[in-house]
């Protein structure tokens, strides 16, 4: 029988842009704020899992928050560096190793469209070269395709942005804190076709920490602990469709968002009707209505009438990006899967303000989708 | 005298250039005769571990598309164009019947003018220009008329 584990401190550092502060700066703010919310000192920290794509090696942290001498790995793992560092913390207490720890990520990126490192990938430098090899074109060619087969409309889309800034506007962690109409979203400049400037969430920096323990200790550090039931990551299998990639098979395969959550609701022993809010990878408009479907939530092409209907906002059937999402935050990698474990904390603590789910939620879900074809989901539960 | 200046290819070994009917060059696999593009080692369908270099279909369908509407950052990208001269152009997926589906760039950049399912063609485009007045080219797909 192994060992439940709960999530017992959260921190986060804001996102956005913060000139003259580096990303390692910010990922040592939230892991301060963390501390303080389980009111406890590093010092207590048995382990660490941290990471970020271009902000440094997490470890180095440690010369800044206190040389303890405690076991610290660094985690990197695409866009799913955060859920794989949530992902080896959790197991990591399941198995009885230690009791208390930390997942911690941060990031900081250069302005406009990711620079793909082609050859770091894998991929021939021609792609690049090309004009290939940016993620912004799959974003746009996969929405394109879905839309063609399961009818998806433009205004979705711009409605899905409008709700991101507008839960945004509630959140003084956000990047994005100004309401956009669906018309500003929509006449916005097309970067890749059908998706405009803001349908996109813009690379960005922040930092996020957040403490785990044995679930029961959890009574010794908050009166709300937040047991977290399932986390888990997949990579992608022959036949999916995928960011930076050459070629794709002719046969169609599910890809690793479809795999991991059903995982996740394997791993938990509930299922996608159970879930009361979620957060879902967004790093554009269209990756919101795909993800709902590939996480289970609804069949292919229901999101059309469920977002038409207001079905995923805060005071809706099933709330989807309550923080703002990515479109909202920003994208720094290494804390963006965290970010959207925090967001679920706050809103089973029920203490998210003015974007608070209302009738009291109980279990929550996140999900991150990154290059090149993986994904992480994990399932909270009070 | 563009006409005269020599071409050559961003890479080798992707695409047969010069040719008058050049082809993608992939790898089937001789285990379970699987498609891959580029040219690779092992198959990822079958884990099977020996590939042979064919020749891919030079024309298939449009599978989906974008239009670059932004410039790409260079590095790495190479085009010789700049944000002022920067023209947007098509991106899309092209499935060659039987084989695989293929990443290019489009000859086509019109919103109207590209529909999933069209009919595609490989042609060769020009992308710079080298130190030694060389123009460097890449493969595209285009409409077929």
């Amino acid at each position: 029988m192994s060992i439940d584990v709960a999530i017992v401190g959260i921190g986060m550092h804001e996102f956005g842009r913060h000139e003259g502060v580096s990303g390692m700066d910010q990922g040592v703010t939230a892991v301060r704020r963390a501390c303080a919310d389980a009111g406890v000192g590093w010092e207590d920290m048995q382990f660490a899992f941290g990471g970020s794509m271009a902000a440094g090696a997490a470890d180095t942290m440690v010369s800044l928050l206190g040389l303890t001498g405690l076991q610290f790995i660094n985690v990197m793992n695409g866009c799913a560096t955060g859920g794989s560092a949530l992902f080896s913390a959790y197991n990591t207490i399941r198995s009885g190793v230690f009791d208390l720890g930390i997942a911690v990520g941060f990031d900081k990126h250069e302005r406009g469209a990711f620079r793909v490192n082609t050859k770091g990938s894998g991929l021939g430098d021609w792609y690049g070269a090309s004009g290939l090899a940016l993620t912004t074109q799959f974003f746009g060619m996969k929405i394109n395709r879905y839309m063609h087969e399961y009818g998806i409309t433009n205004n979705t889309l711009a409605k899905v942005s409008a709700k991101a800034f507008r839960n945004g506007s509630l959140n003084d962690m956000a990047w994005r804190r100004k309401p956009l109409s669906e018309e500003e979203i929509a006449n916005s400049p097309m970067l890749s076709y059908p998706l405009t400037q803001y349908m996109f969430c813009n690379p960005g920096e922040g930092g996020v920490a957040l403490i785990l323990c044995r679930a029961d200790k959890a009574h010794l550090y908050t009166d709300k602990p937040v047991y977290l039931r399932a986390a888990a990551v997949r990579s992608r299998r022959f036949g999916s469709f995928e960011v930076l990639a050459p070629s794709i098979a002719i046969e169609h395969n599910a890809g690793p968002t479809v795999d991991a959550s059903k995982a996740a609701f394997e791993m938990a022993g509930i299922g996608p009707e159970d879930v009361d809010l979620a957060q879902l990878q967004d790093t554009e408009a269209g990756a919101e209505v795909m993800h709902m479907a590939e996480n289970g939530f609804c069949e292919h092409g229901e999101q059309e009438w469920m977002i038409q209907a207001g079905e995923t906002e805060i005071g809706g059937k099933f709330p989807v990006n309550t923080d703002g999402g990515c479109l909202a935050n920003g994208e720094p990698i290494g804390a963006s899967g965290l970010r959207q474990v925090y967001e679920n904390v706050l809103q089973l603590r029920g203490d998210a303000g003015p974007r608070q789910v209302p009738n009291d939620p109980k279990v929550a879900y996140t999900h991150v989708y990154g290059a090149p074809g993986i994904s992480g989901v994990t399932i909270l539960s009070r | 005298m563009g006409e005269f200046m020599a071409q050559v290819p961003v890479t080798e070994g992707v695409f047969t250039w010069p040719s008058d009917e050049p082809h993608l060059l992939g790898s089937r696999c001789v285990s379970c005769g699987n498609h891959m593009f580029p040219r690779q080692s092992g198959c990822p369908k079958c884990t099977g571990e020996k590939t042979e270099t064919v020749e891919l279909g030079r024309r298939g369908t449009l599978w989906t598309w974008t239009v670059q509407g932004f410039p790409p950052k260079a590095p790495p990208y190479a085009g010789d164009d700049n944000p002022k001269t920067f023209k947007a152009f098509g991106v899309g997926y092209v499935e060659l019947p039987g084989q695989i589906k293929v990443e290019a760039r489009l000859t086509e950049a019109d919103p109207e003018k590209l529909k999933i399912g069209m009919e595609m063609e490989m042609v060769i485009i020009p992308l710079a220009k080298d130190e030694d007045g060389n123009e460097i080219v890449t493969f595209a797909f285009a409409p077929v008329a």
